[in-house]
This record gives structure tokens, sequence and C-alpha cells, in this order.
């Protein structure tokens, strides 16, 4: 690994802005957040993956990854991150490497990939992605780049995030250094005004974005740049011109939010759009900061008026699932803050949570989780910190949930124990922020507790039942 | 008759390719209770695990040796070692089957001497069977992947035999990574009519058929056994199914004595009658009336569908041994192979009937595909056909946009018959968006001009 990336990675774990790294001692600190990973007993991306998912929602710009075929052949084209125009970020670009340049190195394959994109998509920018293999053999991605850059007289950016740096977190780290380091205060915006946010870490996953962006032109507040969902590279470019950020949900991006208000006074809060109470408080905080930051006052009146409007229409929609929902018991498999904000969320709809996964939340997640769900420090049993896919199949046979809640991959251990699933992750098709997802989501569970589908085929074949009376008449 | 051509291109656009450890992991998907490793960086694992859960629709047992930075430089024995220790310990598989990435590769770890040292370190795990294959990601392609395999696990796990048992009646069948489960349970079902017992290495049929175990099962549930798999020498004959397991047919022979015979595809009238005819020949058993009355209905439906076929031209994205299946298919019903992208050398390409076979990606396809009426591949070429603006089947892997990827049949005279009938409908329902409109004929512009310029001038006056 390059002595750039090994300071660049040292860098993200020491980032001020995470109670966790603060926490500990300089030494652990030093070690980083990475642990290691179990041979044959574990699961999940790798950082380029982080870096990617972070990166690919800016959906104008060309995302090369510079490998061998694995790393883009096996896992373009597999997010819904939605575009409200371009759509260049759903080809997937690589360069394929082969024996040869794994030998002679492939800088110069990436140099030509480069150009051949240029030519032919033109797009504003290529962001280059480098991989286990190409930095293993010593590609040295940020020097293509520069060259690259100055010949074709466009911004090409490095994202330097091979896989075995570590897990897909540290990757969404690394790739939002890289928009640190080269994007992000390039450009300047046409205007501005005192409503201009960002938000960070939100990827516009089945179109989440588009869900809360209608409340936000309610409000008067515009969105300067959502870095990155749904994002031109022209407005990430010139995101530093805005009064206030939203960071949403997880930590992955916390390095991008705490940096620009070091560098450029933003400053900015965290906040999720899942959940009723939850958006309604960001939607506050929002204007608080925005006013904090000169806007005239009677943003928080409109704002206020909007929540009120919008909360009561959601509950209305929401109160004849009440009924139906209440008592059901759900086991929520996720990761970071949508545990605790999903959490919420269910109950306010009377659903009961049988367990939810504490996995990759932070010490602050799980202090939330225990507060909202009324928990004692004793009570453990809720907060799963790894359930392995057996225990899960075991408790979902044993009817101790009615449903699960979870991502793509372990779908099929609810299925195959003929329990309902909802896909809460982020292959799913359905959008879930806001109020307008809330009731979405509420509605999906209902649909899928109650499909007819659980009852036929949970019947044993009748060949198999045990002989039923027959009624003689 | 093709003339194979590789672009020049240093840049891939819209991959058509996966990569070869991807191809063995899902080969071993195929061996029954057995736990896949790839032995590499986590994302190796985690990407080709969402490729086959949305291809499939199942849980996908697969495992990583999660290298790092650290453990890349020093060498991945420890990581492998732990790897299979805890394999062994949670999962308690029959088979730990390991194959190599381009981070480990690049590296150049000495996986067959680091198992030969854990196995004197372990000798507790002497019960369990390991398989090594190395599997390059700059090398070849998916297809290759699972053939190197394969034939790693002739290699490592049967038993090489002296006397040949006299009565047998027992087949070896090597499928090829492009029949489906499905496809495999209609090959059993036509081996077993002529009163032969064949096993299937590997078996995707028994592990990925899409069906509801009764409970649940770390590892692979189905698929071939370790018991069948050590006595596969014993088989009185091999039949290898797509050219890429000729290599595994042929260490089978190496190592045991069984003659082979390889189909290159089970799709078609002509290479089914080979197929029925060789299994009469080497069973001495008659051929099914089953299989006769199905041939005749394959023979209707090529009759029926011919019409839809005839002058069509077709651009199809594929590993070789598809490429080579539909393509021949579409030519003997009357089409033409107007564009053909592949991802793997293959001898089977230039026997091809096109004019040119690229070793390329989406975009190739999607330029050639220009002015044609039918577009295939798998399901990342949707977005190439809606711009467009042809229909598209989808075929191979992935296919992650419809149901039953698994349960989609194409060999056979039944299966012929199906994809058949499947694309002259995708024909039909074209033509039924250009239904015939009383404008349909109309004569162009000059015609009417040149009408009108030609009119004799009207009289001027008539007498008042």
């Amino acid at each position: 690994m390059s002595a750039l990336l090994n300071q660049k990675i040292q860098a993200v774990f020491d980032e001020p802005g995470c109670d966790k790294n603060q926490g500990k001692s300089e030494k652990e600190r030093k070690k980083g957040c990475t642990k290691q990973l179990a041979p044959g007993a574990a699961a999940g991306g790798c950082a380029f993956d982080g870096a990617k998912i972070a990166l690919q929602p800016i959906v104008d710009v060309a995302h090369l990854v510079h490998g061998p075929i694995a790393c883009e052949g096996n896992s373009w084209d597999n997010r819904h991150a939605l575009s409200s125009g371009p759509l260049t970020y759903r080809t997937g670009f690589t360069t394929d490497v082969n024996e040869m340049d794994v030998i002679y190195g492939g800088e110069k394959r990436l140099y030509k990939a480069i150009k051949e994109i240029i030519d032919k998509v033109d797009p504003p920018a290529v962001f280059v992605y480098q991989t286990c293999v190409t930095a293993l053999i010593g590609d040295d991605i940020e020097a293509v780049c520069k060259a690259a850059t100055a010949k074709f007289g466009k911004p090409v950016i490095p994202v330097n995030s091979p896989g075995f740096a570590g897990v897909k977190n540290l990757g969404n780290k690394l790739g939002a250094e890289a928009l640190l380091d080269y994007v992000i205060g390039t450009e300047e915006p046409e205007f501005t005004t005192p409503y201009d946010i960002n938000i960070i870490g939100e990827y516009n996953l089945s179109g989440e974005l588009w869900q809360v962006k209608p409340l936000l032109d309610a409000m008067g507040v515009r969105v300067l740049s959502c870095i990155s969902g749904d994002a031109r590279y022209k407005e990430v470019a010139y995101s530093h011109r805005a009064r206030a950020a939203m960071m949403v949900c997880s930590k992955a991006m916390i390095n991008v939010a705490r940096k620009m208000e070091e560098r450029y006074d933003i400053p900015f809060f965290e906040g999720s759009f899942y959940g009723i109470g939850d958006i309604s408080d960001s939607l506050r905080e929002i204007a608080r900061l925005l006013i904090q930051k000169g806007a005239p006052d009677e943003l928080m009146a409109r704002t206020e008026a909007l929540i009120a409007a919008e909360e009561a229409r959601a509950w209305a929609r929401l109160e004849p699932y009440k009924q139906r929902l209440a008592g059901k018991r759900v086991l929520l498999i996720t990761g970071g803050v949508k545990s605790w904000s999903v959490v919420a969320a269910l109950q306010e709809v009377r659903i009961e949570i049988v367990g939810t996964s504490v996995k990759k939340s932070t010490k602050e997640d799980k202090e939330k989780i225990k507060e909202i769900m009324g928990l004692s420090d004793h009570d453990r049993a809720h907060m799963i910190d790894d359930m392995s896919p057996r225990e899960m199949y075991a408790m979902l046979k044993e009817a101790r949930a009615d449903i699960m809640l979870s991502g793509g991959r372990s779908q099929f251990v609810a299925l195959k124990a003929k329990m309902p699933w909802l896909d809460i992750n982020q292959e799913r098709h359905h959008a879930y922020a806001g109020y307008e997802g809330m009731v979405k989501l509420v509605e999906e569970i209902d649909k899928t507790l109650y499909n007819p589908v659980w009852e036929q085929v949970r019947k044993e074949a009748p060949w198999d039942a045990p002989v039923a009376e027959v009624a003689h008449g | 008759m093709a003339k194979v051509t590789i672009p020049k291109k240093a840049c891939a656009v819209n991959p058509l390719k996966m990569s070869q450890p991807l191809g063995a992991s899902y080969a071993f998907l195929g061996m029954n209770r057995c736990m896949p490793v790839m032995h590499g960086s986590q994302g190796c694992t985690s990407f080709g695990l969402v490729v086959l859960v949305r291809h499939f629709r199942e849980a996908i047992p697969l495992q990583t040796t999660a290298m790092n930075e650290a453990t890349t430089i020093m060498g991945g024995m420890e990581n492998i070692e732990k790897a299979i220790l805890n394999i062994r310990s949670r999962a308690k598989p029959d088979l730990i089957a390991i194959c190599s990435t381009g981070l480990t590769e690049t590296k150049g770890d000495d996986v067959d001497g680091f198992l030969k040292l854990i196995r004197q370190r372990h000798p507790e795990i002497a019960d369990t069977a390991i398989v090594y294959v190395s599997t390059p990601d700059y090398l070849g392609a998916f297809q290759d992947g699972w053939a190197k395999a394969t034939t790693a696990i002739i290699e490592t796990l049967v038993e090489p035999i002296q006397i040949r048992p006299v009565r047998s009646r027992q087949v070896a069948v090597l499928p090829g990574c492009h029949l489906t489960p499905r496809d495999i349970e209609e090959v059993r079902e036509i081996v077993e009519s002529f009163d032969l017992a064949p096993i299937f290495l590997p078996d995707v049929s028994g592990s990925l058929d899409g069906h509801i175990a009764d409970a649940f099962s770390p590892t692979t549930i189905g698929g071939t056994t370790q018991a069948d798999t050590r006595r596969l020498g014993a088989s009185l004959a091999t039949i290898a199914i797509g050219e890429q397991m000729r290599p595994a047919a042929a260490a089978l022979e190496a190592r045991a004595g069984v003659p082979y015979r390889v189909f290159d595809r089970l799709t078609g009238l002509d290479a089914m009658d080979q197929f029925i005819a060789h299994l009469a020949e080497i069973s001495g058993t008659p051929v099914p009336e089953k299989w006769r009355r199905q041939r005749s209905q394959l023979q209707d439906a090529m009759l029926d569908g011919h019409f839809f076929f005839g002058g069509k031209k077709i651009a199809i994205g594929a590993e070789p041994d598809l490429l080579w299946t539909l393509g021949s298919l579409v030519t003997e019903m009357g089409a033409t192979l107007h564009a053909a992208v592949t991802t793997t050398a293959s001898p089977l390409l230039e026997r091809l009937p096109a004019n040119e076979v690229l070793i390329g990606d989406l975009e190739d396809l999607e330029t050639g595909a220009r002015g044609c009426d039918l577009l295939i591949t798998h399901s990342h070429g949707r977005q190439a056909a809606a711009r467009l603006a042809i229909p598209f089947h989808r075929a191979g892997l992935p296919l992650f946009d419809r149901l039953g990827a698994g349960d989609v049949l194409s060999v056979g005279y039944r299966g012929t018959k199906a994809l058949i009938f499947t694309l002259g409908n995708m024909f039909l329902a074209e033509h039924e968006h250009h239904e015939v409109a009383p404008t349909q004929w109309a004569l162009p512009e000059e015609t009417l001009r040149a009408v009108e310029q030609a009119r004799p001038a009207p009289p001027t006056t008539l007498a008042a």
C-alpha cells in the first residue's frame, strides 16, 4: 500500500468527529477501527465496494474501475441509486487487466482507458478506482490521473481504496476523502441563497431523496448539493458554498461533514429521514442551522406549519394499520443508524421489535436503541451483535418473530423458514424516506404479513396430513 | 467460418464477462455439503455472492479467507488455515473447495504447498476433503473457472481404478455452466430412460433448483456427493456437455480410463438426435417411445416457428458454449447471427455461423446489434436493448430481473421447443406493435407530385 494511502487511512481513523475513536487510547486508535476479519467466517464488502457505493451516485461522471474483471464485472449495476437525468454512472467501465498487465504494469492501459472514455462519453469528470491487484503491482493511479487531467483538461479523480485496505465502511470514508482532496471547492455556483444546504451520505436509493426534497422545497430550502445521491459533478464541486449541512444516518461520510465545517465553516448535524418523529426533527434542525447562519427567522414558522400538516396527514394514513399491526413481532437485521431510526418508526405503529442487530452501530447508536426500546443495561437479548444465519433461521422457524426486515443476502434464510421478509437494504425497490416512505414501509409490512401465501406454503401435503375425521351425513 | 477478433480497447464498457473464481465457486455449489471459499479479500466473495443470490434467489454458501494488505504481503497460509478450521467447526462440510483470486495469484501464494503443511499440522481435519483450484481474475472468464474447478475435483477426489466393472450401467455426465438446474434435470431424465445410472459432476440441480429444505444448512444442500465423486472412475463412459468440459472429461480418462464424448450442445433437433443415438448405443437399449413423440413435436414446432425466424437478424452476447448453442439454433431456424460477442477463447468460436465473433463487452454488442430484430444476452443487456428499442431475450448468468433463472429449460427436444416458442413469440409480439394502418402503403410525396405535374391541364373554358 502506498505511503499516501497509509497516511489517509490513519487520518480517517483519527476522525475527531467520531466519539468512538476519541474514547480509545492513542495506541488503540493507531490500530484503527478495522477489526481483523475471521477467515472462513466473514461476510460483507471490501473497501473498494465502500468507495464505489459512496461515489457512484454522482450520476454524470464516468466511474472507471482499474483492476481485473471480478471487481466491476461481478458488481456493476447492483444498487438502485436513481438519477433524475444523466445515466453515465450506470455504464460499467473497467480496464479488465490481463496477465500481461499484471506483469508489466497496468498504467498505460489505464491512461488509454481514460482517453477512450473522454473521447466517447465526454463526462464532466472521470473517477478512477484502485483495486487490490493493481495496488499490489504498484500502479500509481494518482500519477496517471494527474497526467490525464493535465493532458485532457478535465478532472480525472483517483479514488485510492483497494479492497484489501479494509472493510466497506472504511471505503466509504476513503471515497469521501477523494472528494475532499480533488473535487469540493473547485467550482463556484452561479448564485447562492441563505437557504442553501448540503445533504451528506444520502445515496438516493430507490429515489428516497425525492421523497424528502418536496418537503425542503416547501420550506424554501435549496439543496445546493446532495453528496452523493443524484448528484452532478459540478454541484459536488461547488458544495462548499452551502450554509449548513445534514449528515444522513450512517457515519459513512462523517469526514466530509466535519472537514467542510473546519474548512468552510459549514455547521452540520446528524439526522435521519426514517420515521415520522425523526424526519420532523431533521427539518427543524435544518431550519435552525440556517437561521443561525443568517436566514430570516420566519423560516422556522414555515417549517413548523409544514411539519404539523404533514405529520397529521401521515398519521391519518397510518391509522388503519395500527389495529392490524399491533403486537406483530419484527426481527430487524440491518446496519448502523438505520437500526434505531427504523425501530423508532415501527414502534410508532405499535409493532414489537423482538431483536435488532447492532453489529455496525456505534456506541451512540446503541444508547439510542436502548432509550427508544426502553431497555435496561442488562437487557441485551434484544440487541444482537452478530447473528449467524443458523440462529436467524431457528428464530424464525420457531416463530419467535412474525417478519424479518433485512438486506437481500439473508432474505432466503427467512423465506426458507417460510416466514415473511421485507428488504430494507440497498437492493430494495421501495423508497422508505420521509413521511411518504414511512407510510410506504408500514403498507409493505402489512401487505407482506397478510399475504395469503403464508398459509398455503405452510400447509402440509394432503397425503402427509393427519387423517381428519370425516363427517358422515 | 467466423473470424475471431479481440478489440483493441483499453477500457471494457459494460462488461459481459464475469470472473474465473466466480465460475469456479458456482461449480463448487454443485457439490453436496460443500463450502466454497474464495482465497482473496472480502469483496471478491461479497460481489460474487450477490451475483449468485440475485440470479438464483437462494441462500448461497460462499466464504472468504478475508485477506488484507498485511496478510497479502506476508502470504495467505495463516488465513487459509484459519478459514479451514473455522469452516470445519462452524459448518462441518464434507468438502471445502478453495479457489484463488487475482489478489492472491498476483502475490503468488502456493496454496497446494500450504494445504500440505496444514494437513500435516492438523491431522484432525483428515476427514474433510479439500479441493483447490487456481483461478486468477485476470485470466479467462466464468466458463473457464467452472471447467477448471470440475477438472480439479476429478484430479483431487476421483479414485483411480484398475479393473472396470464389466456390467456397469454408470455413466459420468459433465455439464457445462451454461446448463441451468432445470436443464440438468432434463438430461438426467433422458439418460435414465436408457436404463443408465448417471452421476453428474458438478450437479447444481440438487442444490440450486429452488426447493425448500427441511432444516437450515450452512453448506450446500444437494449436489454431487463425496461417495459418487470418488467412484466416478467406475463409469462405462463420460458424456461431456459443452466444449468447456473437454479437459475435465480428458482428466477423467487419464485418471481412470473412462472413454468420453463431448456434445457441444443439446439444443436443436440434430444435436439431440446424435445424443439420443449415442445413449442407445452405449446402453444397448432401444429409444423410448417418449423421445420419439417429443422429437415429432419439436419438428412441428420448428415448422410453425420458421416463418417468424426467417430473415431475422439476431445479436447474441454470451459465453462461448452458450453462444454456440443459441447461435446454432437461431441459424437452423432461418435467422442470421448478425452480431456475436463472447468472453473468452474457445475452439467453437471459429465454427460459429457468423462473419465475426468479438471477445468483448456489451458496448461492442450494442454497436453490433444496431438494426437487429432481437438482442440475446444476460440481464445487463437490458439497458442496451432499451436504447436500441428492440426485443430482448435474457439468457445466461446473471439473470436478476426475472423470476425462475434456474428453471429455464432449453435442452432436449422439449427444451428446444420451448426456446423456439419463446423467441418466436417475441417476434410475433413485436409484429403487433406495427399493425397495418390505412396509411401503411401511402405513396411517397414525389410520386404524388409527379402524378400531379403529369396530369394534362384541364380545358380552360367550356362554352358558356
